[in-house]
């Protein structure tokens, strides 16, 4: 067994993959299982239709959608979390990393559109170039703003920062939004039209009445981000660096006595984060067609929401509370108003999803995976 | 350590220039703010015998969004109102008024509206004031207006309140939601036959009120309402395509403004949903097509109520359509010519207030003159009732063809009605 888990091929690839599989198989199982029964028990109260049958009708879909957001959130979640973990602070300015590698990737799309390039090229050489412009975006963008915003302050009281991530959030967003408006005071970047992003995969599952329908962007979000994640393991578990990482992140004077440049490591931190952060941008602008400076707000909150869910710090914790997190929002917004006969509609999907999330951090309090440590500074 | 300060000193020379650059239209506008009032009061004396005697300066103010995803909208109305007070300015000028505008960003934010509103009635030169787009914004802002007595006429705000309040001080020349949304309704209901409807709004005081007063209707004419759902999202609908794919709706109506609906269509069609799209004038914009790309002519297609046709619909409007292309170098966006018209209606009611006084009116003496105004406009002839609606109004229901922003001109008008106001 010892001979088995230390084989590379098992532990960067296998282990990472089927620990994904599991979070994501197991919560929606047991999410998907709740509703019904909850359906179930509430269907005598209904009157007009089958609650059950309503509720399986969609219930493929919403764990489709659901997944796939909570991959986005998982995404800029690690980026939350890498920075807890080594800084022990958050970096509230995350969320407009991820706007700005969103706009960025799209400026790249529109920019082929313009030149004509974008119908001849193969469709997934220009993703993958919108996402990796998007990455090292985002990723120098991450490390100016610790070195400019953070490293000044690092002695500083923890919540000075702090401060100083929130106001960096808003002045990135305005900053955005005086570059996008400077010609022509339109702020909001459109994704071009191009490839067969919005076609469909159709499965048909024999027993199932609809057929399951993938849309090939969300196969593509889900793909490149599972292929991140994994990528991630290997840096912060394989490596050397992210053995420093790590050592950082554990006890920054005594890295720094054994010969880690601190500074450096840090800095790859906000790298990595930001770069990941980046990526997430560009596949959830593929996503959404169309976005604007503040569109990062929300996300980046629910992605910080679902680092603390998973256990701040903890990496593996971070993908389990996006994915959670993605789920539970899709759930309550798709069915909150089939149960309550049309009172309540999607508008209080936050509401329903937090509330969740406030019951599980009450029995829970340092997240699903977070370990209860003493404070370290 | 002296380096650091250098770099620091030379960052902010450079952010302070950057700064002063950006202010220069503030600073122009400033010398003429404060040695106008002077020139004022002093002429105003004497009697205005000779056309160069300087009668001083009257602003007419503009408040649209100038800035952000509905900009296109808001910058048609201050454009539109921009080209009036060149092409009818005359009067005034020749009165010896210097008549200038004062155009304002409300970034379609109730805040700024109302934060801009307190700039506005602050400046004693502003004597009318032409805005907003949204409703939303109209009404927290025109609390402003009416405190201060400064008259608006609004080229674009459909929801009741905004009259209903009866203040003297708020006018608008378009029609109304409590006529606009049941006339949606008739389409949706005698034309596509629509049985089920989904209604989704953008829980603004416009998409709001539009979506209630639809499914007000359409509960009237027994059609079943599947979901009746509001939501801020800008970006990701999936959570609530989901349930509208299996509701599987004949008609999906959509209380709310184009930068948000368009994305929302896209998806929708995307999802499988093949039905018709409905909405009301907040769709009246070529960034929609832009947005959402064939799904407007796909499947059911989509048609939307509106309250300010293409300026093709009005007869008179034809010299203006050339005149706004060759001045802004494109063709006039929804709005532009009730723009225009709203700014002709301030100066032929400062015209006529002047005129009465003898002198530079007074702001009640515009309000007052604007209500008695009968004005030959682009768009109709425009007179207010007693709380600053239109008598009779004019109301479109428009096809959509495009499917890019360029063939935006090709969206047909299925019908018009002139139909009269509901009043208070």
């Amino acid at each position: 067994m010892k001979q088995f888990t230390s084989n590379p091929f098992y532990k960067f690839i296998l282990f990472p993959i089927g620990q994904i599989l599991v979070f994501a198989l197991g919560a929606s199982l047991v999410l998907s299982l709740f509703t019904v029964l909850l359906a179930y028990i509430f269907r005598a109260g209904i009157t007009g239709f089958d609650l059950v049958e309503r509720v399986l009708l969609i219930l493929p879909q919403v764990v489709i959608n659901g997944l796939t957001i909570g991959f986005v959130y998982s995404t800029i979640a690690l980026g939350y979390t890498m920075v807890y973990g080594v800084l022990e602070f958050i970096n509230f300015s995350h969320s407009e990393i991820f706007m700005v590698g969103g706009i960025v990737g799209v400026e790249l799309m529109a920019y082929f559109d313009h030149t004509g390039a974008l119908q001849t090229m193969n469709q997934y050489v220009i993703i993958a170039l919108a996402i990796l412009l998007g990455m090292v975006i985002s990723g120098s963008l991450a490390v100016t703003v610790e070195r400019v915003a953070y490293r000044p302050l690092r002695g500083a009281p923890r919540l000075v920062p702090l401060i100083s991530a929130i106001g960096m959030s808003f002045f990135l967003q305005d900053a955005v939004r005086l570059i996008l408006s400077l010609t022509t005071g339109e702020f909001n970047v459109i994704l071009p039209n191009f490839g067969t992003f919005d076609e469909f995969l159709v499965v048909a599952v024999p027993g199932i009445a609809t057929p399951l329908r993938f849309q090939i962007k969300s196969i593509l979000l889900v793909g490149v981000t599972v292929l991140m994640l994994v990528g991630l393991n290997y840096l912060v578990n394989g490596t050397k660096i992210g053995k420093a990482i790590r050592a950082v992140a554990q006890d920054r004077p005594s890295a720094s006595l054994m010969g880690i440049n601190v500074n450096m490591i840090i800095s790859i931190t906000f790298l990595i984060g930001g770069a990941l952060g980046g990526a997430a941008g560009v596949l959830f602008a593929l996503k959404a067609t169309k976005l604007d400076p503040f569109v990062g707000f929300f996300p980046g909150l629910k992605a910080f929401t679902a680092a603390v869910l998973g256990g701040i710090g903890n990496l593996t914790g971070a993908l389990l509370g996006g994915l959670i997190l993605g789920l539970l929002e899709s759930f309550s917004a798709s069915y909150l108003s089939t149960f309550t006969n049309g009172a309540f509609g999607a508008e209080y999907k936050d509401i329903l999803a937090f509330a969740i999330l406030i019951l599980v951090l009450i029995l829970r309090p340092s997240g699903l995976l977070g370990q209860t440590v003493g404070q370290k500074a | 350590m002296n380096k650091r300060l250098l770099a620091l000193l030379s960052v902010l020379v450079l952010a302070s220039m950057v700064l002063a650059a950006c202010g220069t239209p503030a600073a122009t506008e400033a010398p003429v703010a404060t040695d106008a009032p002077a020139a004022t009061d002093a002429p105003a004396t004497e009697p205005a015998t000779e056309a160069p005697v300087s009668m001083g300066t009257i602003k007419i103010a503009t408040q649209s969004p100038l800035s952000g995803g509905q900009s296109l909208l808001g910058v048609a109305i201050k454009q539109g109102a921009e080209l009036a007070l060149e092409q009818l300015g005359g009067d005034l000028a020749a009165m010896g008024y210097d008549v200038q505008l004062a155009p304002y960003d409300d970034q379609a934010t109730p805040d700024v509206g109302v934060a801009n509103a307190k700039n506005i009635v602050a400046d004693s030169e502003i004597l009318c004031g032409v805005g907003h787009l949204n409703s939303g914004v109209m009404i927290p802002s025109s609390e402003e207006y009416h405190t201060a007595g400064l008259a608006f006429v609004s080229p674009a705000n459909t929801n009741p309140v905004v009259t209903t309040r009866g203040y003297l001080e708020v006018n608008r020349v378009v029609g109304r939601d409590d006529v606009q949304a049941p006339a949606a309704e008739e389409y949706a209901f005698s034309t596509l036959g629509a049985k089920s409807v989904y209604i989704i709004h953008d829980k603004t005081a416009y998409g709001q009120g539009v979506a209630e007063f639809f499914r007000a209707a359409a509960e009237e004419d027994g059609i079943e309402i599947a979901a009746f759902e509001g939501t801020e999202e800008t970006a990701n609908f999936d959570a609530i395509v989901a349930p509208l794919v299996a509701a599987n709706p004949d008609v999906v109506f959509f209380a709310g403004i184009y930068n948000q609906a368009g994305v929302f269509f896209k998806q929708a069609r995307e999802a499988g949903y093949e039905g018709t799209f409905l909405g009301t004038d907040g769709m009246d914009s070529s960034d929609l097509a832009d947005l959402a790309g064939d799904a407007l002519t796909t499947g059911g297609g989509m048609a939307y109520t509106t309250v300010a046709g293409p300026a093709s619909a009005y007869p008179s409007a034809a010299q203006f359509v050339e005149d706004y292309t060759a001045k802004f170098g494109a063709a006039p966006e929804a709005y532009a010519a009730q723009g225009y018209d709203s700014m002709g209606v301030c100066l032929a009611a400062i015209k006529a207030a002047a005129e009465a006084a003898g002198g530079t009116p007074t702001r009640t003496q515009v309000a007052e003159a604007i209500r008695a105004l009968s004005y030959e406009g682009l768009t109709s002839t425009i007179s207010f009732d007693d709380i600053g609606d239109l008598p009779v109004a004019k109301y479109f229901i428009i096809k959509v063809n495009a499917t890019s922003k360029d063939t935006w001109g090709s969206n047909e008008i299925i019908a018009s009605f002139d139909l009269p106001s509901p009043g208070k």
